[in-house]
């Protein structure tokens, strides 16, 4: 029998603000322990929760990059459970009436276009950090308190690299609109996934089990993996699936149980008597939708379009917004659009990885990228030359033109200068002449290599190319 | 019947929620106890709501949202004042897992 995996990921992203959700701790992770803590967020009694405008803000132009329907008034919800991590005995989350709904993501998967359904987008409050330690347990609550913005998928994925893709895709997205560092590291990213198999044809799903808290996009793809094989080997030895909770353990590349559905919570969810419903005017809904960029999909369709990028070029161009701004930036300047992702591409991109650096760390500005591929376009340099004046133009951030200067790079094409240059070198190797002349015309190469060498790499090899052909076949 | 609204298997799974350990006899009187309470309210579901929206707040007022702003209230010093117990700037408590 074949079977076919039924996927859902449930994301929660961590706004980027300054402050808590709902009180005025920072949100700084360099911190030391407790240290962005406050009455609030370690749920002093008798302490209230005030909404920070900016969480919202930025859930409303998730939510519609998401092409979510945002609702005009949305509702907080207690979430009880008794757990030292959130110390007031309940999560403050949206249940019933979450402020995104029914939006949709679409991607390309190996050329393929996915579109995925978004359920809901809600927001919450992160709860804090506890180490277990056998005999007590350490908490620091300086998370307590983050917001955060859960993005649900329908069960619409099919496989553990669509599964990731899409993970990748939201990322991305949210990084466009500046609402989320997508730091995986830090914790600014964090993913559940909900993974069932069926027969193939089978509309009914599988038993679904979770597996919870994974901050790698290999590992999702991974751990994923694991879980669809176990679960096919399972239903294939006739046992039946059961509803749990399970996590990944990347040094044993296995998915274990964490708990199952019997002792699932019961979070008894209620509207929040704290806080007021979120409302979202059609005004500040405007206002917001001005304010998102166009993003990736949409950059990369015009970057092909009009640009005249290959999809695949276009692909890595919107890879990330800054690269994208740069990339258009140095092909405005310089006119040659398909040049400037070249050189991201093959040279920028392997640099700012090498350093690790961000492309905004760059020493090499657009403009003068730009102006290095309008000197290789005029002709005043070459193209192999261009990479040694790139290569100092990355340590020492200089204008081309400034290196090209002090080390006198210019190309010559001057066909004088370049015939007087090959005639000493045809004069010098007469016996290598005399043999190409004889039919060994392989010896090309090894002249036009003298010709290079004898001109430090500045002389144009078209013009050399030509000059030397014209001479060795004229027999003089 | 009406002496069981909250029957004693309700009461321990609450208090299992609620990581509270009852005795046998505790969890008999809230049982008993809890009902009385919640049969008091039984008159208001007499009351028809099939058309009213359910009530959030009681006040409908306008959004109140805050700046985002950072603000010190307090160091991680004053914060763990009142803790028990402590392991660094840390709080210590028992395991719960």
């Amino acid at each position: 029998m074949s079977f076919e995996a039924v996927i859902g990921l449930e994301i929660h992203a961590q706004l980027k603000t300054q402050s808590k959700i709902f009180c005025a701790d920072s949100t700084v992770f360099e911190a030391g322990d407790n240290e962005n803590t406050s009455p609030v967020s370690v749920g002093m009694p008798g302490t209230l929760p005030v909404l920070n405008e900016r969480v919202v803000e930025q859930a409303i132009k998730a939510g519609l990059a998401l092409n979510c329907h945002i609702r005009p008034k949305s509702v907080f919800a207690r979430k009880n459970y008794f757990y030292p991590d959130l110390p007031k005995g309940y999560q403050i989350s949206q249940y019933d009436q979450p402020i995104c709904e029914h939006g949709s993501v679409e991607f390309k998967l190996n050329g393929k276009v996915h579109q995925i359904k978004i359920e809901r987008a809600h927001l919450e409050e992160d709860a804090g950090k506890s180490s277990h330690f056998g005999d007590y347990t350490l908490l620091n609550y300086n998370r307590a308190g983050i917001p955060l913005l859960e993005i649900v998928s329908g069960p619409d994925l099919r496989s553990a690299a669509e599964a990731a893709e899409y993970a990748r895709t939201v990322r991305q997205i949210l990084r466009y609109l500046d609402v989320c560092d997508g730091n995986l590291e830090e914790g600014s990213l964090r993913c559940d996934c909900n993974v069932s198999v069926r027969p193939r044809g089978q509309e009914k799903l599988g038993t679904k089990v979770e597996i919870k808290n994974i901050n790698s996009f290999r590992f999702i793809e991974k751990a994923i993996e694991y879980e669809v094989e176990r679960q096919i080997e399972a239903t294939e030895r006739g046992q039946r699936i059961i509803q749990e909770t399970r996590l990944w353990d990347p040094d044993k590349n296995k998915t274990f149980s964490m708990r199952t559905k019997e002792d699932a919570q019961d979070y008894r969810y209620f509207p929040d008597p704290d806080l007021l419903p979120v409302i979202v005017t059609a005004q500040s809904l405007e206002k917001m939708r001005q304010e998102i960029p166009e993003l990736p999909l949409v950059r990369a369709r015009r970057f092909v379009s009009q640009l005249g990028l290959s999809e695949n070029d276009a692909d890595v161009m919107v890879s990330e917004k800054d690269v994208a701004d740069y990339f258009e930036k140095t092909g405005a300047l310089c006119g040659n659009y398909k040049a400037a992702a070249n050189w991201i591409m093959t040279d920028l991109l392997r640099e700012l990885n090498d350093g690790k650096l961000s492309i905004r760390q760059s020493k090499v500005t657009p403009e003068n990228l730009g102006a290095l591929i309008q000197m290789i376009d005029s002709g005043k340099i070459s193209g192999k030359i261009a990479k040694t004046i790139f290569a100092d133009m990355w340590s020492t951030g200089d204008t081309a033109d400034k290196i090209v200067k002090a080390k006198g790079l210019v190309q010559i094409s001057d066909i004088s200068v370049i015939e007087k240059m090959i005639d000493e070198i045809l004069t010098g190797n007469a016996s290598q002449v005399a043999e190409y002349r004889a039919g060994k015309t392989k010896l090309l190469g090894f002249f036009i290599g003298a010709a290079m060498k004898a001109s430090k790499g500045q002389a144009n090899p078209d013009v050399v190319n030509q000059i030397l052909l014209k001479k060795l076949q004229g027999g003089s | 019947m009406s002496q069981d609204k909250i029957s004693v298997e309700e009461i321990s799974r609450i208090a299992k929620l609620a990581q509270l350990q009852l005795s046998a006899e505790e969890v008999s009187n809230y049982s008993q106890q809890l009902s009385k309470a919640i049969g008091y309210f039984e008159q208001i579901s007499q009351v028809q709501t099939a058309r009213v929206e359910p009530l959030v707040t009681p006040t409908e007022i306008e959004n109140i949202l805050r700046k985002d702003e950072v603000k010190t209230e307090t160091s991680s010093e004053e914060i763990l004042r009142n803790a028990p117990h402590k392991t660094g700037s840390l709080f210590t408590v028992p395991p719960v897992v």
